[in-house]
């Protein structure tokens, strides 16, 4: 996998909430077409980290950067326009607005900005393209349960980001609906996006990632290809404790 | 623009001419009758503006409402300034006291915002109450001018048309769609790229706006002007129970509620004018209890069923 210049860049960043430190003094790289993962054990910061990157909460202190542009001083809605965008570890989709809205949601507001019909056809083609063409003027609460998560990456992908997070996305799945999830997510990689990826399935990281960022109790405890940290003696205590 | 478009301003220029001609057959009570319902119209309307597909409920429209009233009989009745004058200012004024309201209340949500909008407009009411009666004497205010019922109900109309024709393009604007999302989830609408603060206080001011001119255009009605009459709070929640009785979710529910509300109202203030606060919150319930989704949703639903 070719991969390009660093496109976003997390340096020395600290999340406390009171007295818990969530995040504690990250940083790496996310660079452009690259698939990367952030893993760790239950409760070690990896959703933490991705709500800083996405703005949902304010850094305590340290930068994030994209392409120039500070993303820890901008606030949510600025972020998203600068072309960060994100799913939900509960899914969040939109009941009151159709599947075809809830797209366009994303093709309206996001980094890249469409209006009116431009923005329905873009949408189409969207849904179309990750499998949901046939549900688009059905009310939400018609789809399964991984039709709404594919939902929410279209509408994610709507808004032509920079960069995709994916907070857990194929948590919850059922066999077969987990293996569509990971064919979903290795096209995306295989156009080039820029994804970074929270997520517990092993089997996703290891075909998925092109990169892994380990985190436990809000630090870094290791980075490199997914075959290589699974294997190191720190992360695997982590998980598993020690001996 | 397309042809449903043009339909559907065509249906809205004829309904506002008919609106138009009923000076013309209404006799004197009918006429009052009238004012009142047009009245309630552009207020409905444009409070639906903000709370319809945000769903955040304001109970604020009185403290805007009174601006408009008090500022137009202080400014006529203490300062010889002119009715038009006393207009504009009022919502100029309203529309910086909905910005700071907006602004103050961003991070409340549900009950919390709807109880902080009471609790402002009553603080409000009282405060002019103070002021009046200790630094500018308790005299009343007189606001005395040439209007009569029918051209109170013309300008009202004309509000009522221009909330309307505003609403209707908001709701065909990234405006419009933004607070749809907005109101179904607020963090989704930040995150796909959404000023949800501005587009939420831009809408606020607009009910503020309106408010304060149709309070400022009723004035002359009431001749005597006294700050517990104009920011009775009363007001704010006739709004929302005439808007969610006809349907908060479409531009025209509002304005099926009205006209029904308006009678009703009529009929409770003159059977029972001693329980009307006990009425008006039995139809609340009622309202809430039954027709969530008000009478347009409740046609909405029937001819769903029909076709199913």
């Amino acid at each position: 996998m070719t991969t390009g210049s660093p496109l976003l860049t997390v340096r020395n960043v600290t999340k406390r909430f009171g007295g818990l430190v969530a995040v504690n003094d990250m940083t790496f790289d996310v660079k452009e077409h690259e698939v990367m993962g952030i893993i760790g054990p239950n409760g070690s910061g990896k959703t933490t980290m991705m709500n800083l990157i996405s703005g949902a909460l304010p850094v305590t202190s340290g930068a994030i950067d994209m392409r120039g542009h500070l993303l820890s001083q901008a606030p949510t809605h600025e972020i998203a326009r600068l072309g960060v965008a994100r799913t939900f570890q509960l899914v969040r989709v939109l009941p009151g607005l159709s599947v075809i809205e809830n797209v366009m949601a994303g093709a309206v507001f996001g980094h890249r900005r469409r209006w009116g019909n431009e923005a329905r056809f873009f949408a189409e083609a969207l849904l179309e393209r990750i499998g949901l063409g046939a549900h688009r003027h059905q009310p939400v609460s018609s789809l399964t349960y991984i039709d709404q998560k594919r939902l929410e990456i279209a509408r994610a992908l709507a808004g032509e980001p920079a960069v995709l997070l994916l907070d857990e996305w194929l948590a919850g799945l059922n066999p077969t609906e987990l293996q569509i999830g990971m064919d979903l997510v290795a096209s995306l990689r295989g156009e080039g996006r820029t994804v970074i990826l929270v997520e517990h399935v092993m089997d996703a990281i290891r075909s998925l990632c092109d990169r892994c960022v380990v985190m436990n109790s809000g630090r870094k405890i290791a980075e490199g290809a997914p075959e290589d940290v699974l294997s190191d003696a720190e992360v695997i205590r982590a998980y598993l404790g020690d001996e | 623009m397309n042809g449903k478009d043009v339909q559907s301003l065509t249906a809205i220029v004829v309904c506002i001419i008919a609106a138009a001609c009923f000076p013309f057959i209404a006799d004197g009570y009918w006429m009052s009758i009238g004012v009142t319902a047009m009245m309630y119209m552009a207020l409905a309307t444009s409070w639906a503006l903000f709370s319809g597909p945000t769903h955040y409920i304001s109970l604020a429209t009185a403290a805007f409402f009174g601006i408009g009233g008090y500022l137009v009989g202080t400014g006529m009745s203490d300062y010889d300034l002119s009715f038009w004058l006393m207009m504009a200012i009022s919502a100029v004024v309203a529309t910086v006291l909905a910005a700071l309201i907006g602004l103050a209340t961003l991070r409340l949500s549900g009950v919390y915002f709807v109880i902080f909008t009471l609790g402002l407009a009553e603080m409000i009411r009282n405060l002019v109450s103070w002021v009046q009666n200790n630094f500018l004497g308790s005299r009343g205010l007189y606001v005395l001018t040439d209007f009569t019922d029918a051209d109170i109900y013309w300008m009202l109309l004309t509000v009522a048309a221009a909330v309307y024709l505003l609403g209707w393009l908001i709701n065909r604007s990234r405006l419009g769609f933004a607070l749809r999302i907005i109101g179904n989830d607020e963090t989704v609408a930040r995150h796909v790229g959404i000023n949800t603060a501005w587009s939420k206080v831009l809408l606020f001011m607009t009910t503020g706006f309106f408010a304060a001119i149709v309070g400022a255009i009723i004035a002359p009605r009431y001749s005597y002007i006294e700050p517990n009459l104009v920011f009775k709070p009363e007001l704010s929640f006739l709004v929302v129970i005439m808007a969610l009785l006809g349907g908060a979710h479409r531009l025209w529910g509002p304005i099926v509620g009205v006209i029904p509300f308006t009678l009703l109202w009529e009929a409770i203030s003159i059977s029972f004018p001693n329980y009307t606060t006990l009425l008006l919150g039995l139809a609340f319930l009622l309202i809430v209890y039954f027709i969530p989704r008000g009478l347009i949703g409740l046609i909405e639903d029937l001819v769903e069923r029909s076709r199913a």
